[in-house]
């Protein structure tokens, strides 16, 4: 097994090393280190039961005192800090009588079933008891005992068994200072304290993060896959493959089956953290639901027809061949997921661009964060956040845009909200009272409830007290700027038009409360923004993105450490699906089509001609289709069908097309319109490399051999040799080797170097050996940064007397995009379907009741969900998530689009809400589909 | 494709670059815009939009931005 040495207490970071002796051994520390840690720095394991180095000290167990020379007493090492020339002793005669007699105590109350118990083996109760050689218990067992407790077995994915808790705190405080939920306490005092969550975990505010289970050193909090299948026998470090925060995780096997995935302590974007996502929510990997053989059929109405690979592969290149002949070069395309591996983005791109011969490829960062590229692009020079997650740490003030860490980014969450208990200020900018606008112990200084669609106006109300009450970084702005940009800017956002109070309309926010914030973010110290969807997915997505990025060059905040500019990614891969050139108009690394030395390289590296024209993006896809120029398409790891605006439109595309090429674990949405099923291959079965929201390429470790028999880096290899474009490549790591050698932000990566130092954040080449943590230090990529002037544009959804109110979109903790994975999970016991969350005034006018159907109606079309009424609304606003299918979260999104990159207003639909009886004839007419697609499968 | 949604996302990119202050600035950020983002197809869609309706629909910015530019904005291939 891979050991996570567990140094006891936290690292210390000080200016100065402290030198003691322990046991006879000198070691030089921090000033400010435990002893215990000391200790474990010489490979001398203090004894102890309540300390663990992910937690501050605690000092309850008594099991790790020592002596120390010239002190009376016996102190915990654990809570005694080191100090010049100390000599310490951990093990001598008394310290072993002392020890023996508290684990007596312990082991008095905890039932003795170790050869049956499930964490036998892995166990620091079981190693304690060993190491101070207890013997005996001289108590007995007959005393009073905790040994008839009941078990709560309520979550899904690990059960408390209070008979064997020791109550050394460790959950408790796992659960305050590393997730911040609060969720368990300490009931009773003396023989009758107990761990409680209030309720079952389940009814509890438990968000199932796992830390209790992992900071638990019995098996009083076990994981229920480890009870049934016992310990694990080997670890392979691995990254996450949900969201854009790419936790590392050790996956524990036994042979070729995960036992459990356990957050990995070294891995630097979660530091041993996790979510109830990529702890437990991985059994999707082997659901009886995934396709293992590939398939084809004619027509979508035909069915399915399980083949070989290599007759499903000869058709598919077959199929895209005929269409360029008939329908021209520029008639087929393909899409990159950001799902699978930067290299497997890589080689679907460049497919495209050589044995496809255009630029037609996109990736769903397109219907995200693609004006994060643009507008980052245009301000600062690259189109990446600024920061590495660490940064936060010294962050001043935190101002959260359109984003809802808690749910989407909960590992980063529980980072920021530990800086936040510590005293950083924090400004929410968000329709929606989201959690952490009133957290356990976390408040916002500043929530501005903005209605939807109108940031920009926002952005701008705060730029305007910036730059007229004289708070900008003049000096900042003089050196590292471009001054003509910033004067233009300057005199834009001073406009009276843009006040506060002027824009107090459009916002609907007080004026008093946009000018409290905008002094704060200017006058707070270290300022940092960190947004995500509620930027980009509007028709001003790349506006806003600039708007943020003015905001930050106009205070001086970015180049170093806790400040910056910062785009929390929804994806795993969706950094690095666009770094690896899968949009129409860029090849690897952002550069442009059109630059002739960028096609040079390529075309001279791939032995093809490169196209100088950028292709088609995904929606502009839909509308070729629809026009019939646009005729095939391969895509990889992507649901259009659930995951792209307005459902309807995007069918009538793919229906017309002649062949669409899905390869997926699944059968997913998209599977219905296609005519070749290519198995794809989870991350558990396949090497590459993922990178996350702070630019942190991360090694992707295969522990199982793909269940279909290929990886997805081997499928495209063998379609593009079928398309006349052989392709040779033994392993990722050649793929990567191109990659580097190709694109000069990547020029210093390699496997051997990730396996070195765990993770880079590019850019990485001869200035940045080891990478770049934080971008932008002394210059800004594009050399000076400018400025943007950022006019408010309404948005054409408007409200109207028919659709009276406003439809925002966004996802859950328990589910993760289309659902396609977690919804193959028991994460469905906390979100079984999509609801339609409305404020009680609304629904109160409408009589609408809690939990009862309502019929969503837009211009697109319409649905019908379950209603929950909630005052996390503002009124006029509703809110749903898109996780299911059936909900049809999509039929009723509209095609308006962000006017630089066409990523989709999710954000802002107008609507009207009324009870409902029945489903939507949309979800009558799409549930006999699906059933008779699935019909056809089952035929094959 | 769909002239309605071309000339509805050519008005939106002319909505952004008309607040610049240079009329000229404007002009050619509209033109290299849709030169660097919107294929080739689109472009000449919209170019056949000006020349047989005389572009009807789009803001005079756009417009302008697309007859002056108009060289830069044809395909190459």
């Amino acid at each position: 097994m891979l050991e996570q040495k567990d140094f006891g207490t936290p690292e210390r970071i000080a200016d100065e090393d402290v030198t003691l002796e322990i046991d006879g051994m000198k070691v030089s520390v921090p000033r400010g280190t435990s002893i215990m840690r000391a200790a474990g720095m010489c490979d001398v394991n203090v004894p102890r039961l309540c300390a663990t180095d992910s937690l501050e000290p605690f000092g309850s167990c008594r099991l790790c005192l020592v002596e120390i020379e010239g002190r009376r007493g016996y102190p915990a090492s654990c809570t005694t800090p080191v100090e010049p020339g100390m000599k310490v002793h951990t093990q001598s005669a008394k310290l072993q009588a002392l020890r023996r007699g508290v684990m007596e105590l312990y082991i008095s109350d905890h039932p003795l079933d170790c050869l049956t118990c499930s964490a036998n083996g892995d166990c620091e109760l079981q190693d304690m008891a060993g190491k101070v050689g207890l013997r005996e218990v001289r108590y007995g067992f007959e005393g009073r005992n905790h040994l008839a407790e009941s078990r709560d077995e309520s979550n899904p994915y690990f059960a408390y068994d209070p008979a064997k808790c020791i109550v050394c705190n460790r959950c408790v405080r796992a659960c305050e200072e590393i997730q911040g939920t609060y969720a368990l306490t300490i009931i009773g005092r003396g023989f009758d304290s107990r761990v409680s969550a209030g309720k079952s975990f389940m009814e509890s505010d438990c968000v199932s993060c796992g830390a209790c289970v992992q900071a638990c050193p019995t098996a009083t909090l076990q994981e229920k896959s480890v009870t049934e299948m016992g310990l694990p026998e080997h670890g392979v470090v691995t990254t996450c493959a949900y969201c854009g925060v790419g936790c590392a995780f050790i996956a524990e096997m036994k042979g070729e089956e995960v036992v459990r995935m356990v957050p990995y302590k070294h891995g630097q974007a979660n530091e041993g953290h996790s979510c109830v996502k990529g702890r437990f929510a991985w059994g999707y990997a082997t659901h009886q639901d995934r396709i293992l053989k590939p398939m084809i059929r004619s027509r979508i109405t035909d069915p399915w027809r399980e083949v070989s690979w290599d007759e499903a592969l000869d058709y598919a290149a077959s199929e895209f061949r005929r269409i360029q002949e008939k329908h021209g070069k520029n008639s087929i395309g393909g899409i990159v997921s950001s799902r699978c591996t930067n290299e497997e983005g890589y080689l679907v791109q460049k497919l495209v661009r050589a044995a496809f011969g255009n630029n037609n490829v996109d990736t769903c960062a397109r219907v995200c964060h693609s004006p994060t590229g643009y507008g980052l692009k245009q301000t600062l020079g690259e189109s990446a956040g600024t920061q590495t997650f660490k940064s936060v740490e010294d962050s001043d003030v935190i101002m959260v845009i359109g984003a809802n860490p808690t749910d989407a980014h909960p590992v980063f969450a529980s980072r920021m909200k530990k800086r936040l208990k510590a005293g950083a200020r924090l400004i929410v900018i968000d329709p929606r009272k989201i959690e952490l606008v009133d957290a356990p112990h976390v408040k916002a200084d500043f929530h501005l409830p903005l209605k939807p669609g109108t940031n920009v106006a926002m952005l701008s109300a705060i730029a305007h007290v910036i730059a007229t009450e004289g708070l900008m970084d003049m000096e900042f702005i003089r050196q590292r700027c471009e001054e003509k940009a910033f004067l233009q800017w300057r005199d834009f956002v001073s406009l009276p038009e843009n006040s506060p109070e002027a824009m107090e309309e459009v916002t609907g926010v007080p004026a008093s409360l946009v000018r409290g914030a905008a002094r704060l973010y200017a006058t707070g110290g270290n300022a940092a923004i960190y947004y995500g969807l509620g930027v980009t997915e509007h028709a001003q997505g790349s506006t806003a993105v600039m708007a943020i990025a003015n905001l930050a060059m106009a205070t001086g905040n970015i180049g170093r450490s806790g400040v910056g500019v910062n785009p929390l990614r929804g994806q795993n891969n969706v950094q690095g699906s666009c770094d690896m050139g899968s949009f129409p108009h860029e090849l690897p690394g952002y550069r442009h089509v059109s630059d002739p030395a960028t096609r040079d390289l390529f075309e001279h590296a791939w032995g093809v001609h490169v196209q100088q024209e950028p292709g088609l993006r995904i929606p502009n896809m839909f509308d070729a289709a629809l026009d019939g120029s646009f005729k095939g398409l391969y895509c990889q790891g992507e649901d259009i069908v659930q995951s792209d605006p307005n459902t309807r439109h995007v069918a009538e595309a793919l229906s017309s097309m002649e062949c669409i090429v899905v390869q997926d674990i699944f059968l997913n949405e998209t599977t219905l319109y296609a005519h070749v099923f290519l198995p794809g291959s989870s991350f558990l079965e396949k090497d590459g490399t993922f990178t996350n929201a702070e630019r942190r390429i991360s090694r992707v470790r295969k522990v199982m051999q793909p269940k279909a028999g290929f990886a997805d880096w081997e499928v495209t290899i063998e379609l593009s040799k079928r398309l006349g474009y052989p392709m040779d490549y033994r392993h990722p790591s050649e793929i990567m080797d191109e990659i580097a050698r190709l694109t000069p932000t990547f020029h210093g990566v390699s496997y051997e170097k990730l396996d070195r130092l765990g993770s880079i954040q590019w850019p990485c080449n001869e200035e940045a050996p080891s990478g770049t943590p934080i971008m932008h230090v002394d210059h800004f990529v594009r050399g000076k940064g400018k400025f943007i002037v950022t006019k408010y544009v309404a948005t054409d959804e408007k409200v109207t007397k028919r659709f009276p109110l406003i439809l925002t979109t966004g996802r859950i903790l328990s589910q993760y995009n289309v659902g396609a994975q977690t919804r193959r999970t028991e994460n469905v016991q906390w979100h079984e379907e999509d609801v339609l969350e409305i404020h009680p005034h609304d629904a109160e006018e409408r009589g609408i009741a809690d939990n009862g159907w309502v019929k969503i109606q837009s211009r697109s079309g319409e649905t019908v969900l379950r209603a929950k009424i909630s005052e996390r609304m503002q009124p006029g606003v509703v809110y749903t998530t898109f996780h299911f299918p059936e909900s049809g979260a999509n039929v009723i999104t509209t095609e308006n689009s962000d006017w630089a990159t066409n990523c989709p207003e999710y954000k802002v639909t107008a609507v009207e809400v009324k009870p409902a009886t029945e489903p939507s004839s949309w979800q009558k007419s799409y549930a006999r589909f699906r059933k008779a697609q699935h019909e056809l499968l089952a035929s094959s | 494709m769909d002239m309605q949604n071309l000339i509805h996302m050519a008005n939106q990119i002319g909505d952004f670059f008309e607040t610049i202050p240079d009329h000229e600035e404007s002009l050619s950020g509209i033109a290299n815009h849709l030169q660097r983002f919107w294929e080739p197809r689109m472009r000449m869609q919209l170019l056949e939009h000006v020349d047989a309706r005389n572009g009807e629909g789009l803001k005079p910015v756009v417009l302008e931005a697309l007859r002056i530019h108009r060289g830069d904005l044809i395909a190459h291939h």
